[in-house]
């Protein structure tokens, strides 16, 4: 992606702050605070996808066309998950999270930043072969209006369906992650039983506040695209969210270690990236 | 304007046989070595590797794997991580994502590169190594074009020619160098000061 124009880098900045900043007071959507360099990346995508030469003919667009900031939305937000995505996070979950979990008479657990829903039903899973889905209600949510729909519907190709049956196995699932999904000719749709103990619902780390009482929370690969201070609000949400002694879960390369509230929190398996509310 | 071209960041990226130019390059480099460098390597994305490890084992300067939101600090080499891209923010910190594999490659050199020649812009050193597809070659443009330093390993001392060609191909005034000669031309350009 070369631009002819090559705007220096402080002019390419000043657009792009105008165009979160408008984006935040029309639409409510806060994306002041992200990662610049991946958002500036992801903002050049749309910029060829709508045909626009700078960030501020993109920015008329979005004032004057609501429907097409639906679409931009998809560039802004990185939709890229997978079931049992690492599954030595998911085998830690099983062996070393759900023995304190059984011992709740019910269970709310949270998926924050939930895409297109894989992570929620890949803890569906875990929970229902661990006895304990029955008793448990998911909340997951994101921002992404369009994944959450494409989430609740539930329905994934098909040929995607060897990475994640391939991960479940390293995760330790008990059986085959066939039992879980029917298939028809290019997709798979997973069990209504699954979907039945998930809520999807929009919330964001950025605006919103506490999202409900949790044991659980899983919020992963979302924090990496925020800067320090947003990582550290949205930490403290998780943190207000959880019971005591409740347990959160971050990405593989996301970490407690340099938040504000690292002292909440006991480093209850750093390896896995899983902490335990103090 | 000789203060204004003043480099602050070193960045590298190679693939097939990019181990062992590092294994070359960073051996030359002294403790203090005065700039940080960010570097990308394609792996294998099944093969879970300690590649800082790996080189750390012969050389003075600090080598580690990036974490996100790390401060880009001097005299020390920070890895991207497998299966995650490593960019560079304007505030001078590090960042990590999980974006689509560009060039069949998480991570990618192209969006580090690119990252670099946005928030550094004429301060920042590309140097691309050997590799066996075309990820970096529009990055070290975008590096050229935004005023910085580029350096292509010659592809005559490349393992795969692929990759320094696809970037010369696209822009034929970048410096080449043989790779034994990469590590020496740091360490001088580290002795003068980084003027360019
Ligand atoms: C890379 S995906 C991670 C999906 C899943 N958690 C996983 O690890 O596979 C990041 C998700 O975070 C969502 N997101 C971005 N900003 C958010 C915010 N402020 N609040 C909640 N979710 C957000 C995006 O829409 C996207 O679905």
């Amino acid at each position: 992606m070369t631009d002819a124009q090559d705007p220096n880098g402080e002019d390419v900045e000043l657009e792009l702050h105008l165009l979160l900043e408008s984006i935040y007071r029309k639409y409510h959507y806060d994306f002041r605070s992200y990662s610049e360099a991946s958002l500036q990346r992801r903002v050049r995508a749309a910029l060829v996808h709508f045909g626009c030469p700078t960030i501020s003919r993109l920015q008329e667009r979005v004032l004057h066309e609501p429907s097409i900031f639906t679409e931009l939305l998809r560039y802004l937000t990185v939709q890229v998950s997978d079931m049992f995505r690492d599954p030595t996070y998911f085998r830690a979950i099983r062996e070393k999270v759900v023995p304190y979990l059984r011992t709740y008479p019910s269970l709310k657990l949270w998926v924050a930043g939930c895409s297109t829903g894989e992570e929620a039903y890949s803890l569906a899973i875990l929970l229902s072969e661990e006895g304990l889905l029955e008793k448990s209600l998911i909340y997951a949510t994101d921002i992404n209006p369009e994944s959450l729909r494409r989430a609740e519907a539930g329905i994934y190709e098909v040929e995607r369906f060897v990475r994640f049956s391939e991960n479940y196995r390293l995760a330790g699932g008990r059986g085959s992650l066939s039992d879980y999904y029917t298939a028809s000719y290019s997709s798979a749709v997973l069990d209504r039983c699954l979907k039945k103990h998930i809520l999807f619902s929009d919330h964001s780390l950025a605006t919103d506040s506490v999202f409900a009482e949790v044991e659980f929370v899983s919020c992963r690969n979302v924090l990496i695209y925020f800067e320090r201070d947003l990582q550290d609000r949205a930490i403290g949400i998780l943190k207000d969210s959880l019971s005591r002694k409740g347990f959160l879960g971050l990405g593989m390369k996301e970490t407690l270690r340099f938040s504000a509230h690292a002292d909440s929190f006991h480093d209850f398996s750093p390896e896995d990236k899983l902490y335990q509310k103090l | 304007m000789a203060s204004a071209r003043r480099r602050e960041v070193i960045v590298m990226g190679g693939s097939a046989g990019a181990v062992d130019a590092l294994a070359t390059i960073l051996p030359s480099l002294p403790a203090d070595f005065s700039l940080p460098i960010a570097t990308v390597v394609h792996l294998p994305p099944d093969r879970v590797s300690d590649l800082a490890g790996a080189l750390s084992y012969r050389s003075a300067v600090r080598i580690k794997e990036a974490e996100d939101k790390e401060p880009l600090t001097p005299g020390c080499v920070f890895v991207a991580p497998p299966n995650y891209h490593l960019l560079l923010e304007r505030s001078g910190h590090l960042s990590l994502a999980v974006d689509d594999p560009v060039h069949f490659s998480r991570p990618s050199i192209d969006v580090l590169f690119e990252s670099a020649a946005l928030a550094y812009g004429p301060r920042v050193l590309g140097i691309l190594l050997t590799g066996a597809n075309e990820d970096g070659a529009s990055g070290l443009l975008a590096i050229h074009r935004a005023g910085g330093q580029t350096l292509v390993q010659s592809p005559e001392s490349a393992v795969a020619s692929a990759m320094p060609s696809s970037a010369l191909l696209l822009e034929p005034r970048h410096d080449v160098l043989p790779l034994e000669e990469i590590g020496p031309f740091l360490l001088q350009l580290h002795r003068t000061g980084w003027e360019a």
